[in-house]
């Protein structure tokens, strides 16, 4: 027969917990228990509580641009969860729209803050902890997951690497080479992507032609879901099912979380510009941190004296933590130099050495004529 | 003639050109119905419509790469990246294709496209988005170079830009996008490219600069010795380098200092430095100084300000330069 369909494919979609916080306990079966639930909804209200913060930090200008994660935590709390289970060695290589991901598995909350503060010692993840510097530039990330997948697989350790990017990311090449390197060298990474519908002005409609952000991990010849996002329950279980196939089979897999951007891009942004607020506002409802808590009232896990303990909590929590950041003194000039290589080389001396004593990064010795940098 | 900020002139410029040709279309990321994000095509899309104001994926190869297309198929391409970091994603469309097609076709195909590209430190911005990489490409043979630092410059150059047959750069420094507002006539003009603008004229001493730090240059001079008479010197285009400006003006004070925020090694000051030396060896009366970034990765913007030279380090460098 000359003629034949060579290939057919089919997205799955997966939602375990309804925004009414109904869950479908067939789908729930082997992923989260209640007190698993109970703990990561405190998680979310301290991320959120967090994100609020960070947004009057900067607003009151203590605090740069800051990208707020607001209405996106479910995907990063079941995925970094999950990770935090069953792959606790795992490589995690974020952008900055994950926190929650991020403070699951070990990075101190107050990192994120210094960053934003524009102090790169917020990149400086500590020993032991498995987590890249956030990326700031888009989509370009996701080749390192790959490599570090690969160096897993080359010293025979069963640790994966999962990255997440966004919507707007999938567009860079790099990304798609990361997805056939993955796919092509047999790499255990796992691909996250939170389509949260914008790029800052950018609708995924002219993002790409695809009908999902799913299937473009099926033309890399790997599985690819895609998930409600704020659905802590779909994104631990499709996470968990992932990380199972990179370590048994050396699989990639490629995740399209759905959710939405409930701020601005950052707070340089004005999304009133370009979105239409009835959008905005059925998010609204969709909310991760309603449904969660709905499900737990709805099994009698949760009361109003608790959520109000919680809250008691979260603020303790990040008042803690933006002391810890402030307190943190104004890193020296010599900062600028001493990453540059791990040995600095005589150029590199001299312009440190004379910054402190000289306007030109030269001539040393006529220290009398230099104002102070 | 009315009173425009260095946006504000951009924009008027990218109408006016629009209007003009129906060939130039814009291009990039946010760059329609956001205006871009620094609102430097504020209102165009709706002027104009989506199909020449249009919102691309986020792809800077693909715009790059797109664009020279575009050039190439008879139309005026302005693509925007929308920070000069994220040149780097675009590095291989723009230096080993956009530069080199009217050589490798020896001259059957030509780019005829202005990339805008907002450049420089100082607004505390986020890592990639401060960093001043025009020495890169000039060192790229094939590409044109600019940065003005008016708003009447930033207007009359990227009208020169849009007209040129072949690619340009068009740096845009961010620090200073509405830092001050500047009469901007009215009508169409050009100010050209390679042609470098004395600022201020002088007879002890010559300070180059361009983009931001030209500001600072002149906030410099304000707290100089009177006595001390500095001839100042605003690039405005990186390359083609305008060699006979900058040996008239060192001749005639035998004295130079560079000012730039990129790095010191390997920066354009380097190559202005030897042009003075090969072009004015004999009316040198001392070194030519360089205040300028270091050799070390911008960083973030808690100590942005300490990277970045300032009226301070100019005034000093001057000073030592001077003292000579
Ligand atoms: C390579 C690169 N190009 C452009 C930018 C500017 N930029 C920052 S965030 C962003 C949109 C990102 O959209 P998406 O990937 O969907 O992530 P989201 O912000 O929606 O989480 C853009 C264009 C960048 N940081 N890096
Ligand atoms: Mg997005």
């Amino acid at each position: 027969m000359p003629k034949k369909t060579a290939y057919t494919a089919k997205i799955e979609y997966l939602q375990i917990l309804d925004e009414n916080g109904k869950l479908d306990e067939r789908l729930a079966r082997g992923t989260l228990k209640d007190d698993e639930v109970i703990f990561l909804y405190e998680q979310m209200t301290i991320s959120r509580h967090y994100d609020e913060i960070a947004f009057k930090l900067q607003r009151s200008g203590r605090m740069g641009t800051y990208p707020q994660n607001k209405g996106q935590e479910a995907g990063p709390a079941g995925a970094g969860y999950a990770i935090r289970q069953h792959n606790p060695e795992a490589w995690l290589v974020p952008c900055y729209r994950e926190n929650l991901a991020l403070f699951l598995n070990g990075l101190p909350m107050e990192k994120i803050l210094l960053h934003w503060m524009g102090d790169e010692r917020g990149n400086q993840i500590p020993d032991g902890v498995n987590i890249l510097p956030i990326s700031i530039p888009i989509g370009t990330h996701p080749l390192h997951a790959a490599g570090l997948a690969w160096a897993g697989k080359y010293r025979g350790e069963d640790r994966v690497a999962i990255t997440f990017f966004g919507d707007g990311a999938t567009s860079e090449g790099d990304v798609h080479e990361a997805l056939n390197f993955a796919s092509a060298l047999k790499l255990p990474v796992i691909f996250f992507c939170q389509n949260n519908r914008w790029a800052i002005s950018v609708p995924s409609s002219i993002q790409t032609g695809s009908e999902t952000f799913a299937q473009k991990g099926l033309a890399y010849g790997m599985p690819c879901f895609q998930i409600d996002g704020n659905d802590i329950f779909a994104s631990y279980k499709v996470v968990k099912d992932a990380i199972n196939r990179a370590v048994k089979e050396n699989q990639p897999t490629f995740i399209e979380s759905l959710t939405y951007r409930l701020g601005d891009h950052t707070t340089a942004d004005d999304a009133r510009r370009y979105r239409d607020p009835e959008e905005v506002e059925a998010w609204v409802g969709r909310d991760p941190l309603i449904r969660t808590r709905k499900y737990l009232e709805s099994k009698d896990l949760w009361s109003e004296s608790k959520q109000k303990e919680l809250e008691a909590k979260a603020k303790e929590v990040v008042d803690a933590v933006v002391k810890k950041a402030e307190g943190i003194d104004k890193p020296t000039t010599d900062d600028i130099f001493d990453y540059t290589f791990a040995e600095l080389n005589g150029q590199l001396i001299e312009q440190k050495q004379t910054l402190r004593t000289s306007s030109l990064g030269t001539h040393p010795q006529q220290e009398g004529l230099q104002t102070h940098a | 003639m009315a009173n425009l900020t260095l946006v504000q002139a951009i924009n008027l410029a990218l109408t006016q050109e629009m209007e003009a040709d129906s060939r130039v279309i814009l291009l990039g990321e946010d760059v329609g119905k956001n205006g871009g994000v620094f609102r430097v095509t504020e209102g165009l899309q709706a002027r104009f419509g989506a199909d020449r104001v249009v919102d691309t994926p986020l792809a800077e190869s693909g715009i790059m790469g797109s664009a020279i297309g575009l050039a190439m198929g008879g139309l005026r391409p302005v693509p925007e990246i929308q920070f000069e970091g994220f040149l780097g994603p675009a590095y291989d469309q723009l230096t080993n294709h956009a530069a080199r097609y009217r050589t490798r076709s020896r001259g059957a195909v030509t780019i005829p496209m202005t990339v805008r590209v907002p450049v420089g430190g100082g607004i505390h911005a986020p890592e990639l988005h401060s960093d001043s990489p025009e020495a890169i490409y000039a060192h790229t043979p094939g590409l044109k170079v600019v940065m003005p630092s008016t708003p009447y410059d930033a207007k009359g150059m990227l009208i020169s830009a849009i007209r040129d047959p072949d690619p340009v750069i068009y740096f845009e420094p961010k620090r200073i996008y509405r830092a001050f507002r500047e009469e901007v006539p009215e009508d169409e003009y050009t100010v050209p490219i390679g042609k470098a603008k004395i600022v201020e004229e002088g007879t002890d001493l010559t300070v180059i600069s361009w983009g931001a730090t030209v500001l600072q240059c002149i906030e410099a001079m304000d707290n100089l010795p009177e006595d001390l008479s500095i001839e100042l010197i605003d690039m405005r285009t990186i390359y083609p380098i305008d060699v006979d400006t900058i040996v008239e003006s060192v001749s005639k004070t035998g004295r130079c200092v560079i000012v730039h925020e990129a790095p010191r090694t390997c920066g354009f000051g380097a190559e202005l430095a030897t042009l003075i030396q090969e072009h004015c060896f004999l009316h040198l009366e001392a070194p030519v100084q360089r205040v300028a970034g270091f050799d070390t990765v911008m960083p973030y913007y808690k100590l942005e300000l300490d990277y970045l030279p300032d009226a301070k380090r100019i005034a000093a460098g001057v000073m030592e330069c001077a003292a000579y």
